[in-house]
């Protein structure tokens, strides 16, 4: 079984990376291969790294409230470059009323505040395993 | 002689004594009923004892470890009569979404009891960014106020007497851009800039090392700071011109030491910068202040603070060769630990928010700021912020603790800490100078790295439930019941658009392309960038427009990714 390719994100403005280089250990001691993009990045600049690193799975990493306008735009993107397949999750923080509006483009990992390494580990390895195996 | 020798009697006859408690006392009640498992550690991972006596801090010497209040080295604080001669100022930091919006909320808060303001900016406008720009993009009025220009800027302290208050702002890169903002509003209210007060935070090091709102390389970021220095020195002098921030630092996932020790020694690197820029010490460094985290752990912070006044006075005095003792003195704003806040079960926020306030209090702040209690979901609703300061009120008037100088002065684990703390961030010092200072071991990553650290062993300590964060990782609420909390939707970001918009159709085109050619030609030579700068506010020119003429001369500097 291939190791899940992960690209971890920060877009935006936003430069707290605390959670992201957490995140990005975490996927990396349980054996996934993970490139942290770094910060500032635009969605063009994360979807073409996904394409170049062949991602499974590209986690965003957003604090700022910028997510509904980042997230819509990564999901066209994708899509435009034909990366459908591409899971995407997202850390940070995203008011519950923004939460429908994610899932309905795509993201259904939304990982807010206090959730566990382990829990999204987890999640990528399940959804990273089930893309495989269609 | 017989006082030093009673001493080592008195010592020794202390150590057998804690060891008849071991034996008689301490053993039985052991085998009786076992300790909790542990570990016993603070929220960096110090192991603490569980009883600290007079041989626990056998070198504490009074004279030279503490000393009383108002003398050197100030452990116990800078002021003869604390917090009976003045209160902490009680500074809420504040703003989003338009300038109109942050000066409700700004009375608001004065309104409530509020002494000092404290201004936080929205992304784009930390980042040197007009609202109109593409990475701009979702981002206007979210996290703090979008100030784009001098309109915005006089929007905000719109009735608010700038020569009566205080204010703070919380800005880095830009920070010479808003500056020169403020002190046209300033001026545009009448007021003369020898009786402004305030306060910029202006700390880039900590940019690079733990927030990473950064904008030019680092030797131009600290050129910026100087002539900041310099030009407040002669024409702003009650302004403060920087505050070193441990902050970030320790949000970012340092320990308490980490937090002393980086906030210092960037402390001492602005300084030596001062001073390599021709600046006498004495001149500038009055200016200069400080701002700590106030984190979970109440003892290691509180001690904390006291090892700050102590190392910074035998710095500024020793290293330095500071005379004025306005130079030996720190003076610092703390902040409770946002991230320490959780989204879960929001309202037990409130109480950690006061024990971390007390904390700093008793650690003898001169400012404090305290979250709200939906800082983990949002900026905060005018009703949690009132909670927020009413905190601080029922400490000041309610706790008692107030009314004694230093109270815990004197406790054997306060004074064991304080020394511990101090002697790991000398420790610390060492390791930094021998990379030749703060910007080369920023060049390498040292404390980026030591930082993400301390934050992994942190994170895994609370998934090990070596930690417990009540409501997170215990005492979990199945069914949690919401809280309102503050949404800001992109209405900020049309206004502010049309703003910026409608002052480069009005203003004087002309001049603000001859005052932003000045900046440049300027900032490749060796004049001082403020003038320069309030030249261009003064013509209307935006944040955006000021900083890319920077970015044009000096290029922007990226982080190299690592994990």
């Amino acid at each position: 079984m291939p190791r899940p390719r992960v690209i971890i994100a920060k877009p935006g403005l936003d430069g707290h990376d605390r959670g992201a280089k957490v995140i990005a250990r975490a996927l990396r001691d349980a054996g996934m291969e993970v490139i942290y993009t770094g910060l500032r990045q635009t969605p063009e600049q994360i979807v073409t790294a996904a394409l170049q690193e062949d991602a499974d799975v590209i986690g965003l990493s957003i604090l700022s409230g910028a997510h509904n306008h980042i997230c819509p735009r990564v999901m066209d993107l994708l899509h435009e470059h034909g990366l459908d397949d591409v899971i995407v999750v997202v850390g940070g923080i995203i008011p519950d009323v923004d939460i429908p509006k994610l899932k309905a483009i795509g993201i259904d990992g939304i990982f807010l505040p206090g959730t566990p390494m382990q829990q999204i580990v987890d999640y990528i390895k399940t959804h990273v395993q089930t893309g495989q195996e269609t | 002689m017989k006082a030093r020798t009673d001493d080592i009697v008195a010592r020794s006859a202390s150590s057998k004594a804690r060891e008849r408690w071991e034996r008689e006392t301490l053993e039985p009640a052991l085998s009786q009923s076992p300790e909790r498992p542990g570990p016993f550690t603070t929220v960096s991972g110090r192991a603490v004892e569980r009883l600290y006596g007079p041989e626990d801090v056998a070198e504490f010497d009074y004279a030279r470890d503490a000393a009383d209040p108002g003398e050197f080295p100030y452990t116990r604080g800078i002021h003869a009569t604390g917090y009976r001669g003045k209160l902490w100022t009680m500074r809420q930091f504040a703003g989003y979404g338009t300038p109109e919006e942050t000066n409700r909320r700004y009375r608001q808060l004065l309104a409530a009891g509020g002494t000092g303001l404290s201004v936080a900016f929205d992304l784009p406008t930390l980042m040197g960014r007009d609202p109109d720009h593409d990475l701009s993009l979702g981002e206007v009025g979210k996290c703090g106020v979008s100030i784009a220009s001098i309109a915005d800027m006089e929007a905000l302290f719109a009735g608010i007497p700038l020569g009566e208050v205080t204010t703070s702002m919380t800005i880095n890169s830009p920070a010479p851009m808003l500056l020169a903002m403020y002190l046209v509003a300033a001026e545009r209210q009448g007021v003369s800039w020898q009786a402004l007060a305030g306060t910029i935070q202006n700390d880039i090091l900590k940019e690079f090392i733990a927030q990473k709102e950064f904008i030019y390389p680092p030797r131009p970021s600290m050129r910026l700071i100087t002539d900041i220095f310099a030009f407040c020195m002669d024409q702003v002098p009650r302004w403060n011109t920087i505050s070193v921030s441990g902050y970030h630092i320790r949000e970012a996932g340092a320990t308490a030491a980490q937090e002393l020790a980086f906030t210092l020694r960037d402390g001492i690197e602005y300084v030596q910068a001062g001073v390599d820029a021709g600046l006498a010490v004495d001149g500038f460094v009055p200016r200069v202040s400080f701002f700590f985290n106030a984190h979970n752990d109440f003892f290691e912070e509180l001690a904390k603070y006291r090892a700050a006044r102590k190392i910074w006075a035998h710095v500024m005095r020793d290293r330095f060769g500071a005379r004025d003792e306005r130079s030996w003195k720190l003076r610092f704003h703390a902040q409770t630990a946002g991230v320490s806040l959780t989204a879960q079960q929001p309202y037990n926020n409130v109480v950690r928010t006061a024990l971390q306030a007390l904390a700093a209090v008793l650690g003898g702040t001169n400012s404090l700021h305290t979250n709200s209690l939906d800082e983990a979901l949002a900026l905060p609703t005018a009703e949690a912020a009132t909670l927020a300061l009413r905190t601080q009120q029922i400490i000041a008037h309610e706790s008692g603790v107030a009314s004694v100088v230093d109270p815990l002065g004197g406790s054997h684990f306060v004074e064991r800490l304080t020394l511990d703390l101090e002697r790991e961030a000398y420790e610390y010092f060492d390791r930094i100078d021998a990379m030749g200072g703060m910007i080369p071991a920023i060049e390498r990553g040292y404390p980026q790295r030591e930082i993400a650290e301390s934050a992994y062993r942190y994170q895994q300590a609370v998934e090990r439930r070596e930690k417990i964060i009540v409501g997170v990782n215990g005492y979990v609420d199945e069914s949690p019941a919401p809280v309102p909390t503050l949404y800001i939707d992109e209405q900020t970001a049309e206004r502010q658009v049309a703003g910026v918009g409608e002052q480069r159709r009005t203003r004087d085109n002309g001049t603000v392309r001859r005052t932003l050619d000045a900046l440049r030609r300027g900032a490749e030579g060796q004049a001082n960038t403020m003038p320069l700068l309030i030249d261009a506010a003064r013509a209307s020119a935006t944040v955006g427009e000021m900083c890319d003429a920077l970015r044009d001369v000096w290029g922007e500097w990226t982080e190299t990714p690592e994990i």
